[in-house]
């Protein structure tokens, strides 16, 4: 039955093992082209659209809106007309979800720890064997899960390696400095401790800055820069949220803080309200934001311009933005020196890599296809 | 975080890393060394179900073992606290605080008030509270609300390890006197913990499930129930949206009439006896403050107002069940205006 394409759960970031059908957004015998939104699925984090990987007719639809389902639980089939109803019977009744490898992820830990300058930085490793990887670097008070629609996406093409900075996620609650220079120059130790030598840099916010700082300081290890919503293009930051992420202490603060990085402000669940305040809870960690708040953003401006200097680096960047940014605006992206390819996203904030999952991997996989 | 551990293992660590952070912590209480201190056995016991196990060897004369008055030892732990130490007294069973009362009401409660504010008094009494252990009236009870109606008293009863361990990291760093109540039937219950040092501030409930249909406010042991409640009633196309109280004292009420606001229904679930209890007080706030919200009369699932019963399956009747909780819910949603 080679004719027939299935439309699975896809797996959005390290945890997920199960997400909920809202709503297909496709009739039974539409036309479907590639990366149009098939279904709307929903995790505990947050819900996205399915989106084509590939073109053909929706022939059935399996999954019921809110049915509960396993990733790769079958919901729905593609199919050209010379395959009968029959046959796609036969197909769904013989589809078996392949079981989440609960024994395979004890022996391979989603996530992994290495110490490097006496902190202790959490990172994964996803993707193929071969070829350049690509360094995922999130931003400020972020962690890796903020990559969660993009590690595996990116990762169907080569390497992935994310990682949580020093201070941040389940990294040691401590920083090697509180500027970008600092941060930057970790990330080459991170990288030689990975035995990495070159890669793609992919910096969100301030893991763009970083990014922008490494391939001026280090160019030997960057191969192209893949910058999203980032910093470093200037002075202008959200002092509110900066600021506001640091002391907030309650889930009501919180909330209010966090659903400025989006542009639609129900995208900030419960579950991700949860597991941001388990960081900063922490001992010393609101301390530590506190400090890096005051070295990276002295007086509600961006200290580090290292984007500003990029002309005649020689490395092809990427620049994403996500129109309604409030915390980096999104004007910043005409200030990339060119040549760069820039895009600037409708309907999304500052978590634009989230918000439009779909079209910043694929933005990301052509550029680093080069 | 993939380390899960009990709640048993959660107020362990919690203490342990706060008396190798603080050397003003001290832990006193009957048993929580082991034995009577003969050679080989001083470990072995750890507290009548075992929660201070192991922490004698590591912190040695800081954990005193006392002798079998309550009144005396918890006495002394309110003068030590006056005095700049921070004890973690452990009482045992919630039901013999009444032989403390003067102690606790009476002293601690009202030191940072009658000095003007130069007294701190930052002892935490833990105890265990709830029912369901087979233990009879007089080491059962839910006492919870006795200690919540005194100001100057903080009154704590977590749900999770999670919760277990940054509350209690809490209490211990808090400079008021913090009641702290365990309830046995949860000591063995497991959840993800960090293993890092946190503190979860004292005054911030938690919505542990969303729903738009009917509110239901819990605590401790009744969290769980009214989560299995939740999931029965899903199947019916109810969602209900429970919001974990975790401190009685200070309580908020901000995140309760947020709910309620919403869902305009509420239902109060508590392990105290129905009289003055948490779950009356709950609804008398709500009734006062959002009853423009209210599409429902509020309804409260409660043991009934008997002392807990020896006998198993009174005992098991005694406490609110889920199926109580699912059809509190329910009547809130029949008997509505619309």
């Amino acid at each position: 039955m080679s004719g027939i394409t299935p439309i699975v759960m896809p797996k959005w970031g390290l945890s997920m093992q199960e997400g909920r059908v809202v709503e297909w957004l496709v009739e039974e015998g539409a036309r479907i082209e590639v990366g149009m939104a098939i279904l709307e699925v929903e995790t505990d984090k947050i819900a996205n659209a399915v989106e084509a990987a590939d073109a053909g007719t929706l022939r059935r639809r399996v999954a019921a809106e809110g049915e509960v389902l396993p990733v790769k639980a079958l919901l729905g089939v593609m199919a050209g007309s010379d395959v009968s109803d029959a046959e796609i019977d036969a197909y769904v009744a013989g589809y078996v979800t392949p079981v989440a490898d609960e024994a395979g992820e004890e022996a391979a830990p989603a996530t992994r720890f290495i110490e490097v300058d006496g902190l202790r930085i959490r990172y994964a490793r996803r993707g193929t064997a071969e070829g350049t990887p690509v360094l995922l670097i999130h931003g400020y008070g972020g962690d890796l899960d903020n990559w969660l629609f993009n590690i595996d996406a990116i990762g169907e093409r080569l390497p992935v390696i994310a990682f949580d900075l020093p201070g941040h996620g389940q990294s040691s609650v401590a920083v090697p400095g509180n500027d970008v220079a600092a941060l930057a120059a970790f990330t080459g130790r991170l990288m030689e401790a990975l035995e990495v030598g070159t890669a793609h840099l992919v910096g969100h916010s301030l893991g763009g800055a970083i990014a922008c700082e490494l391939a001026l300081s280090q160019p030997g290890r960057v191969a192209s820069l893949g910058l999203i919503a980032s910093a470093g293009f200037g002075d202008e930051i959200d002092e509110g949220y900066t600021r506001g992420f640091a002391t907030a202490q309650s889930k009501r603060d919180l909330k209010a803080v966090m659903e400025m990085l989006f542009a639609d402000p129900a995208a900030v669940t419960r579950q991700m309200l949860d597991d941001v305040l388990k960081y900063k809870r922490l001992d010393g960690v609101g301390e530590l934001l506190g400090r890096l708040c005051d070295g990276l953003f002295a007086g509600g401006r961006q200290q580090a311009q290292p984007g500003l200097r990029l002309a005649g680096c020689g490395k092809p960047v990427l620049a994403v933005w996500g129109r309604e940014d409030r915390i980096v605006p999104a004007a910043h992206a005409e200030r990339v020196p060119r040549p760069a390819t820039v895009a600037v996203l409708d309907g999304a904030g500052h978590m634009v890599q989230m918000e439009k999952a779909n079209e910043v991997n694929r933005l990301i996989l052509k550029h680093v296809a080069g | 975080m993939a380390r899960k551990i009990s709640m048993k293992q959660a107020i362990n660590e919690a203490l342990d890393q706060e008396m190798a952070r603080d050397p003003s912590v001290i832990c006193m209480g009957e048993d929580i060394v082991g034995g009577a201190g003969g050679e080989g056995e001083r470990d072995a016991w750890g507290g009548v179900l075992g929660v201070t196990k192991g922490l004698y060897a590591k912190h040695g004369d800081r954990l005193m073992d006392t002798p079998l008055s309550e009144s005396a030892y918890i006495g002394a732990a309110i003068g030590a606290a006056a005095c700049g130490m921070r004890p973690v007294a452990e009482l045992m069973f919630i039901d013999f605080m009444g032989v403390c009362f003067d102690q606790i009401f009476n002293q601690a409660a009202k030191f940072k008030y009658m000095f003007g504010g130069k007294a701190e008094t930052p002892v935490v009494i833990r105890a265990m509270v709830g029912a369901g252990f087979r233990a009879a009236a007089q080491h059962s009870q839910m006492l919870t609300p006795l200690f919540t109606h005194i100001p100057g008293i903080k009154v704590v009863c977590p749900s999770t390890p999670y919760d277990t361990k940054g509350l209690l990291i809490q209490a211990i760093r808090d400079n008021d006197p913090v009641i702290f109540c365990e309830h046995k039937n949860l000591y063995g219950f497991e959840g993800e913990v960090p293993e890092a040092s946190y503190a979860i501030p004292f005054g911030e409930a938690n919505v542990v499930r969303d729903g738009r249909d009917a509110t239901v406010v819990a605590y401790g042991l009744m969290v769980h129930r009214a989560l299995e409640a939740a999931a029965s009633l899903a199947k019916e196309g109810i969602e209900i949206e429970i919001v974990d109280l975790r401190t009685l004292s200070p309580i908020d009420m901000d995140t309760v009439l947020d709910s309620v606001t919403k869902t305009g229904r509420l239902v109060c679930v508590d392990e105290a006896n129905p009289r003055c209890s948490i779950a009356a007080d709950v609804s008398a706030q709500v009734a006062m403050r959002a009853f423009g919200a209210l599409k429902a009369g509020i309804e409260m699932v409660t043991p009934p107002h008997v002392p807990v019963p020896f006998s198993p399956p009174l005992e098991d009747l005694y406490i609110p069940s889920a199926a109580q909780v699912a059809a509190a819910v329910r009547k809130t949603l029949k008997g509505g205006r619309h």
